[in-house]
């Protein structure tokens, strides 16, 4: 089973990088960029039997940093 | 009382040497160096250090691999004893990985690798790690870090000033971190985490030894107690 994770900063949480590339968008002349916030996509193959808690479980305690991140799993079809 | 340290190694730290140098030549006694690998740490530690660079070549995010490897899960049982511990840059940012310290580390607000002597202001010189400076002292310690913002919320940045735990702050923003917050203590006081590196502050020929009182602190701590 393929399993996308996708780790997003919290809101509120300040996001340096996310500032830069917004400003370097700016820099190319892209114009009408509100905000920028750059994320991780982790893409895992696992056994079909895998439970959703053991994947939770993956992220919370690994993929993810539960002070600064949220997560969000995919499965794909 | 000999006193016993460690100093760990993971795959890329970088300042495992100068930390164990500083403790031998400040602290005395034997001081052990311990790969990551080693699921034990030696029998009757004093002290614990985790020293600066780029475990595990900062995968994942600073400090989350090494903080998952097997003599982590013996430094957290550790620490929980009341073994000190001290986490130096990539040791402060394992630290927090690992949950023994609130918090995180984040990239520099100004997204560049900052390296450089800067001024901390001592805020609580009444823990183990501190006892040697005057409250409010100011220090010059060198940084050098990538991820060095600390962050935390507010209800948790309010409780740990409200606790004493901020034990050293940058006296000018350096990276961004919530209340320029350096230096951060755990909750029973045995475990310091701090970007700024006092190994290289121990000696004259290295610019400088304000680094100096704090292991002369955890020493004099340790051997009277």
């Amino acid at each position: 089973m393929k399993v996308r994770v996708i780790v997003t900063l919290k809101n509120g949480v300040l996001d340096p990088q996310g500032r830069a590339i917004h400003h370097a968008l700016e820099g190319l002349g892209f114009e009408g960029v509100n905000d920028v916030r750059a994320g991780r996509v982790i893409e895992l193959d696992v056994a079909d039997t895998t439970s959703d808690a053991a994947l939770d479980e993956m992220c919370s305690k690994l993929l993810a940093n539960m002070v600064i991140e949220n997560y969000r799993i995919e499965k794909a079809a | 009382m000999a006193f016993t340290s460690a100093v760990i190694t993971f795959p890329g730290s970088n300042c495992d040497r100068d930390m164990a140098v500083a403790i031998e030549q400040v602290c005395g006694g034997t001081v052990h160096r311990v790969w990551h690998g080693d699921a034990d740490l030696p029998d009757n530690l004093d002290f614990i250090a985790l020293p600066g660079g780029f475990s595990y070549g900062d995968y994942l995010r600073s400090g989350a691999m090494a903080a998952r490897s097997p003599v982590m899960q013996a430094v957290v049982r550790a620490a929980e004893r009341g073994v000190t511990v001290l986490g130096v840059c990539n040791g402060f940012q394992v630290l927090t990985e690992a949950g023994l310290l609130p918090g995180a580390l984040m990239r520099n607000a100004g997204i560049r690798f900052v390296c450089r002597d800067v001024k901390l202001t001592v805020d609580n010189n009444q823990s183990l790690f501190t006892a040697g400076y005057d409250a409010g002292q100011q220090i010059t310690i060198p940084v050098a870090h990538h991820d060095g913002n600390f962050f935390a919320d507010d209800a948790t940045l309010d409780r740990l000033e409200g606790e004493g735990r901020v034990a050293f702050r940058y006296a000018e923003s350096v990276n961004g971190s919530a209340r320029n917050i350096a230096g951060v203590l755990g909750d029973r006081g045995n475990v310091l985490g701090m970007m700024p590196h006092p190994e290289r502050m121990i000696e004259a020929a290295q610019g400088g030894s304000d680094g100096r009182a704090l292991f002369e602190s955890v020493v004099r701590g340790l051997v009277a107690a």
